[in-house]
């Protein structure tokens, strides 16, 4: 039967962690494009450091850790949208205070959880080779939903990445697709926790994003780039965590990076 | 409503600031308004408060129904990151626009950007090609906001005939921002001086000898002025005098 087939198949923990990998990969292209395109990438920082509440949050209602990363990071996308809109503080101080902030919180409220022992370094750093079938279909599904909305939004998106007002002028609904734009990122950062972890989900994003824009003439062009690129970097390292028996996350990061500096020496194309 | 765009008694309040005082315009089809002002004066804002980008504390904006606007805003911030050629910029205002791209190019004189990463502009040619994304729509009013920013003096000149031209092939109305008050007044109908408040108003030579005005600039500007207010080509008749220096607030 296909079906026993595919058990045995993703029975596998390397098969499982490089299915996650690429599929986190595929999804963090676009994302990080329109994320080094907006300079949004502490904002992706932000977000990422809160999950750590999002952990604490998810033992304390004894739900899915992913779930509860999910509704923290939601909350914390719409109180930045808020925020931002009533110009409380200038974008970086506040984005550095809800940062810290959250990552601090949650550190604080797992260690009144007595009875909960998580492995940090896992969620610091990420835990691919420990991805289960849940956590792919978090990732397949959730990333799936999220790829689905960008493309939805892509035009209206690129039109206020140019300029915000010219976009209103011109009758794009700027506040509603820029919230749903941050919602979307709330949730590719929820899916990517799992292998990366949350002090590199930034890296993952913007680096292949970086890479490509070396061979992209155009949005979309730099877009998949940053995807298969990411896709190389998530292979790369997965084979040198293997060999060398180092950390998988970061060395997918090392990887990518390595791609990076590997892409300067490329002739530059500029358009 | 005959004309394009009026705005009545609007004031603008923002915490404690008062960006703008009972300011009062109408624009007509065909006409071209500078709005001149020192630093902080609310021009962009009273720009923004026109194209419904603010709301006003108190009194009425109203736009003639299915107007269509082009704004040209006063800068682009984009990242170098951003892959963006000029083509793409252009034809982003709906499907099959390229062949009209390329047409509005040649019509504001930077046909040779087609094909150019944005970030890879000149000065004159990025103004250029945002006039050109403004034009796409087909507008029955530009905005211009500081349209000859970063553009050297002889190019700010062809700007400001180029501006001109627009107007007469297009017959659109014109409302544009501008820092600058020398070559302005060659290629405007009217000017409205502001300072918060309206201080003064009327075609470019009323408006230059009106005392209102003279305090606002200093004599200096107005020395220089002379130099190039005569050898445009642009009508001088129609002067409606609807200058308020004398009753100017200050």
């Amino acid at each position: 039967m296909t079906a026993a087939k595919g058990a045995t198949v993703l029975d596998d923990f390397l098969v499982r962690a490089l299915l996650g990998g690429l599929g986190v990969a595929l999804i963090a292209g676009p994302f990080g494009s329109f994320i080094v395109w907006r300079r949004l990438a502490y904002f992706g920082d932000t977000l990422a450091h809160s999950a750590l509440l999002g952990i604490a949050f998810g033992f304390l209602l004894q739900v899915n850790l992913t779930l509860g990363i999910l509704v923290i990071c939601q909350l914390l996308a719409l109180l930045l949208f808020l925020s931002q809109k009533q110009r409380l503080l200038a974008s970086d101080t506040l984005l550095g205070i809800l940062s810290h902030g959250a990552l601090s919180l949650g550190l604080v409220a797992l260690a009144f959880m007595e009875d909960v022992r998580v492995d940090l370094v896992a969620y610091l750093f990420g835990d691919i080779l420990a991805i289960g079938t849940t956590d792919l279909g978090w990732i397949f599904g959730g990333g799936g939903l999220a790829l689905a909305g960008l493309l939805w939004l892509w035009k209206p998106l690129l039109a206020i990445t140019i300029h915000e007002d010219l976009a209103r002028v011109e009758g794009i609904a700027v506040d509603r697709i820029n919230w749903t734009f941050l919602a979307l990122i709330a949730l590719t950062v929820a899916v990517m926790m799992k292998v990366v972890g949350l002090l590199l989900v930034t890296s993952l994003l913007i680096i292949p994003a970086a890479t490509a824009r070396r061979f992209a003439g155009t949005p979309e062009i730099m877009a998949v780039s940053a995807s298969l690129i990411g896709c190389m970097a998530v292979c790369g390292g997965l084979y040198g965590s293997f060999h060398w028996d180092t950390p998988a996350g970061p060395s997918i990061v090392v990887a990518a990076c390595l791609l990076f500096l590997i892409s300067l020496l490329v002739p530059k194309r500029m358009g | 409503m005959k004309n394009l765009l009026e705005i009545s008694n609007v004031d603008l309040i923002i915490g404690q600031r008062h960006l703008l005082q009972n300011v009062s315009l109408q624009l007509a089809a065909g006409e071209i308004l500078t709005i001149v002002g020192p630093n902080g004066a609310g021009k962009t804002t009273l720009i923004r408060v026109a194209l419904g980008l603010m709301k006003p504390t108190t009194g009425q904006v109203s736009r003639r129904s299915n107007i269509s606007i082009g704004y040209m805003p006063q800068q682009l911030h984009l990242d170098p990151t951003f892959p963006l050629t000029v083509k793409r910029f252009l034809s982003m205002v709906g499907p099959n626009q390229s062949e009209k791209a390329k047409a509005l190019l040649q019509e504001v004189g930077a046909e040779q950007v087609f094909n150019s990463p944005m970030q890879n502009l000149s000065g004159g040619e990025l103004q250029r090609v945002i006039m050109a994304r403004a034009l796409m729509r087909d507008p029955d009013l530009l905005v211009l906001d500081e349209p000859v920013q970063g553009v050297d003096v002889h190019g700010q000149m062809e700007l400001y005939q180029l501006i001109t031209k627009v107007r007469d092939r297009r017959q659109c109305a014109v409302m544009m921002v501008s820092h600058d008050l020398h070559l302005v007044m060659a290629a405007t109908d009217r000017v409205l001086c502001l300072n918060q408040h309206i201080c003064c108003s009327g075609t470019p030579e009323t408006v230059t000898n009106d005392p209102a005005y003279l305090e606002l600039f200093g004599p200096h500007a107005v020395k220089n002025l002379a130099i190039y207010s005569h050898d445009q080509t642009h009508h001088h008749e129609g002067c409606d005098d609807c200058c308020e220096g004398g009753n100017c607030a200050r």
